[in-house]
């Protein structure tokens, strides 16, 4: 009787608070099964910031810091700093990212700060009800675009895994997607392998992974996935942008 | 004879239905005749002997509500 | 231990090394800058951490990360970047982290001078971010005195887990004094609560600040305001200057109360005896310094470089028992004995 699938034990016992279909579950499981799998889980130091996942802090079986909004890489460097030791990841959102933090995203990378940022990119502010964030795209609608998204006054979204892959101190920049299980596969091994560079000393990794947002999106979880795949993708093209390897 | 055994933690499901979506043989439904501690329609597998024990539905789950063993 | 001749802001920077600084975040701003020059030549050096920050919001959230995983952290700024500083600090005091905060200030509203000024005090000991919560803030007088506060300031943030502000000003901060440092008086332990990694013996340690359950959050604020209460009670510090028989109590704090000590000094060879407050730490305030004036007292005068902050506690401590009056220069204007030798005449001759 081999195990093909059980509950990670880099989560731990809470029932999570997100949405049904959320895919925020799965990246949780993604992250705490390559701490799991690398041996790191006891050295592990998680930030979560403000957006849906703040609450991560009781998901994760790890010790977690709550970090302000768009603060996590400046808290993760905190941490890193003085405890190189440890495994340090953040775990942001959209709205975290790439809207209030971008300065802090972008200095951890150009500093190559050696954490891991797991990025969750679902084009919508979750926890404050639906609102447009820089990654949602051209004409969806949402609260604070309910005409859909114009190019005029409120931009094109934000494409951070190419904007980042620009900083030579991020050594390894990948954008994934969580819509069905052959992509969420290829998720994990993006994630392993974050994680593998940090635990290599390699600087400054991040994971991109694209999501779904059901009940803002007003979509079932299944609708949720499809819609992701057929307008998501499109626009934030999954690939490596930048590997340790490469020199820029 | 079923390649797989799956269990399903009923009470944590919150019946998104992304397992039943995702199952290559289309052996899992919603349970509508049950409602779990969340009050949502948990899953089932009615054809066990189909199950090729893949996993994709336990991969897919956002609760890891579902385990998947090879018999 | 010999006496050096140091620049304010790299004593500060010293002070904490001596201390057993692990890491310092910080931003260049007039007139601190010479902190993290300093401090980015002598804590890799030393083998400790230091960071330019890309901005003081980040500093202060680095702080937050380092303190939470056990280290003895410093970030030091001046006004503006205090200000931007606000939404860490209390984050910081609401998860119950030790840290020191220097702010070196100087004048303002707005982008304001470089030049030395008072009117932080608001911001210092009211809160400038959201929510109940206090700093434990020193005002040192003189360079001496704010390295010995540093060190103090250090062990309180530890035994409070609490913030704790060293509220200087440009002058302290850019001029030389003599000064020496004393040694560690113990090697400090992380603490128990830190993110130091479970290593598979314990449950995991989390930082954090947020309560959506609203009776938990008020316990926490119930829990926050013992430690405040503690501080009143056990944390007030202030010196008396010249106070017996004093005819007029002069309240002032940081490098104006050395202007006032000179304009004491100069009525005093007149014959005329003039006394002095002087709040050594802001919050708490010196309450126990207002319990009873000398019978001679018939006024008091506040002095601070602003247009009147700490004015609006001292009458709240002085509870209408004596007249209160203030005498400040703002700007990064300051004052001169002299100026203060004449208001104390006005108020003594009763032309006020």
């Amino acid at each position: 009787m081999a195990i093909v699938y059980e509950r990670s034990k880099g989560l731990t016992n809470a029932e999570t608070h997100y949405c049904p279909g959320c895919t925020h579950g799965i990246a949780h499981k993604l992250v705490a099964e390559s701490l799991v799998e690398l041996g790191v889980l006891d050295k592990a130091v998680g930030v979560a910031p403000v957006g849906c996942s703040v609450l991560a802090y009781n998901y994760f079986n790890c010790d977690m810091q709550e970090a302000a909004h768009g603060r996590a890489p400046a808290v993760a460097t905190g941490i890193k700093r003085v405890r190189p030791d440890n495994i340090v990841f953040s775990y942001q959102g959209d709205g975290d990212l790439a809207s209030i933090g971008t300065a802090e995203i972008v200095h951890a990378a150009h500093r190559s700060e050696n954490i891991t940022v797991i990025f969750i990119n679902n084009a919508i502010y979750g926890m404050t009800g639906g609102q447009m964030a820089p990654t949602t795209l051209l004409g969806q609608k949402t609260t604070t675009s309910q005409n859909g998204r114009q190019l005029e006054g409120q931009g094109a979204p934000i494409r951070i895994a190419e904007l980042l892959s620009q900083v030579p101190g991020a050594k390894s920049v990948e954008r994934v997607s969580l819509h069905n299980t052959q992509n969420i596969r290829k998720a994990k091994q993006a994630i392993l392998k974050a994680f593998k560079n940090q635990i290599d000393g390699k600087g400054f990794s991040i994971v991109e992974c694209l999501s779904t947002c059901p009940t803002n999106w007003g979509k079932s979880p299944v609708d949720a996935m499809k819609w992701l795949e057929e307008n998501m993708i499109p626009y934030y093209p999954l690939g490596v942008f930048r590997t340790p390897e490469e020199e820029i | 004879m079923a390649k797989g055994k799956v269990t399903f933690n009923v009470d944590r499901c919150k019946g998104c239905e992304l397992c039943a979506a995702a199952c290559p043989k289309k052996i899992i439904k919603m349970n509508k005749t049950k409602i779990n501690a969340k009050g949502y329609h948990p899953p089932f597998i009615e054809e066990i002997e189909e199950c090729i024990a893949c996993g994709m539905c336990a991969t897919i789950c956002p609760d890891s509500v579902i385990t998947v063993e090879k018999l | 231990m010999a006496k050096v001749l140091m620049k304010g802001n790299e004593a500060i920077g010293e002070a904490a090394m001596r201390a057993g600084l692990d890491a310092f975040f910080g931003y260049p701003i007039t007139p601190q800058s010479e902190l993290p020059e300093y401090l980015s030549r002598e804590m890799p050096a030393r083998g400790k951490v230091f960071v330019q920050a890309e901005s003081e919001v980040a500093a202060i959230n680095m702080i937050y990360g380092a303190a939470g995983a056990g280290a003895r952290v410093m970030t030091s700024s001046s006004s503006p970047g205090i200000a931007l500083k606000q939404e860490g600090i209390t984050y910081i005091a609401g998860s119950e982290l030790p840290c020191v905060i220097c702010s070196v200030g100087r004048s303002g509203p707005g982008l304001g001078g470089i030049q030395p000024g008072q009117a932080d005090y608001y911001q210092a000991t009211k809160g400038g971010g959201n929510g109940d919560y206090h700093l434990l803030v020193y005002a040192p007088a003189n360079i001496q005195e704010m390295c010995d506060m540093i060190m103090e300031a250090f062990d309180k943030a530890d035994y409070y887990r609490n913030p704790v502000m060293i509220l200087a000003d440009g002058m302290i901060g850019q001029m030389m004094e003599p000064v020496e440092f004393k040694e560690l008086k113990k090697e400090r332990e992380v603490p128990a609560w830190a993110t130091t990694g479970t290593e598979g013996k314990r449950a995991p340690n989390i930082i954090n600040s947020l309560y959506l359950n609203p009776e938990d959050l008020e316990e926490h604020n119930i829990h926050l305001t013992k430690k405040y209460d503690e501080m009143k009670e056990k944390e007030e510090q202030w010196e008396e200057y010249n106070l017996e028989n004093a005819e007029v109590i002069c309240i002032a704090y940081g490098t104006t109360s050395r202007i006032v000590k000179n304009a004491i000094e100069t009525l005093k060879d007149e014959g005329i005896n003039v006394g002095l407050i002087r709040p050594k730490t802001l919050w708490p305030f010196p309450e126990k310094a207002f319990k009873e004036y000398p019978k001679t007292a018939k006024a008091i005068l506040v002095v601070e470089m602003s247009t009147g902050q700490m004015i609006t506690d001292v009458r709240a401590f002085n509870e209408g028992r004596l007249p209160v009056y203030f005498y400040g220069r703002s700007g990064g204007m300051i004052p001169t004995p002299e100026a203060v030798v004449a208001e104390l005449r006005k108020i003594i001759e009763g032309g006020k």
